[in-house]
């Protein structure tokens, strides 16, 4: 099945409207599908990923990088006939600017009915520091 | 190097006969493989969020529909920052040809993909004679 290439313009608009500081990386056609909540210091960013087995997922976090990648493998299969093949297959990659430094130690991920979440905490050094002033 | 990966936007579903569904929400089309091996017919759906307890399978006469509802919600206490998609269902239907054999069908669903095996029912010997005039 070949790839439909639709243009995201619904993601476009809220990315300028709804939370500046974060941006995708430059493909406009995007796999997988992503949601992304804020709390304090934490990022939870939520993938949709029919299909895939846990194996075939990378997560990668440097400084304000989280990339989300991976390969969905078509299962081979002999002597059938098809009548639609909708689904696609392939290699992936998407990349998303976090509002702060990670602390890629701290990174947690689960997959659960073709959902991946992952949790992502700022970096302790990253965080923002109270500065005392002195008075004389 | 294999072939990238780009999503089409999900599919809404279109009303049936100008009808609306009774739960509100966003209907998505899923996106099916459907194939034939010896003699059964295998369904594909792709329906992340959606588990076995979550989904329907309905045969009636030779319509096959497919329900499932999306059962993902957001973190407490977190406010959304960022959204490419929506919670909601899955609907969709498909007139099958061949008579199926309904007490052999078998229904799974790994990682959000809905996988239906459908037997088709052993042909009944019915030989029409033609008579001559």
């Amino acid at each position: 099945m070949l790839l439909d290439k639709r243009k995201h313009h619904e993601i476009d608009k809220l990315m300028e409207s709804f939370f500046r500081g974060w941006s995708l990386d430059e493909n406009q056609y995007v796999y997988p599908g992503l949601n992304a909540w804020k709390k304090d210091d934490t990022i939870i960013v939520k993938a949709e990923l029919p299909g895939i087995e846990t194996d075939d997922i990378d997560i990668s976090v440097t400084g304000n990088h989280l990339v989300i990648s991976g390969n969905k493998k078509s299962e081979k299969l002999k002597d059938i006939e098809y009548h639609r093949q909708e689904r696609r297959y392939g290699e992936f990659s998407r990349t998303l600017f976090l509002p702060f430094n990670a602390d890629p130690s701290n990174v947690e991920a689960t997959f659960r009915n073709g959902i991946l979440s992952v949790t992502v905490p700022r970096a302790e050094e990253d965080k923002p520091r109270k500065i005392a002033i002195k008075t004389n | 190097m294999a072939e990238k990966v780009t999503e089409r936007e999900k599919q809404d579903i279109k009303p049936i006969n100008d009808a609306e569904l009774t739960r509100s929400g966003r209907t998505y089309q899923p996106d099916v493989d459907i194939y034939e091996q010896n003699e059964d017919i295998f369904i594909l759906a792709e329906m992340p969020g959606v588990s076995e307890k979550s989904v329907d399978i309905n045969l009636e006469r030779n319509v096959l529909t497919i329900n499932g509802t999306m059962k993902e919600e957001s973190p407490e206490g977190y406010e959304l920052a960022y959204s490419n998609f929506e919670p909601g269902n899955y609907l969709r239907s498909f007139r099958l040809s061949d008579e199926i054999d309904r007490d052999r069908i078998e229904a799974t669903v790994n990682n959000g993909v809905l996988k239906l095996k459908l037997p088709k029912s052993q042909p009944e010997q019915r030989k029409i004679v033609v008579k001559s005039a």
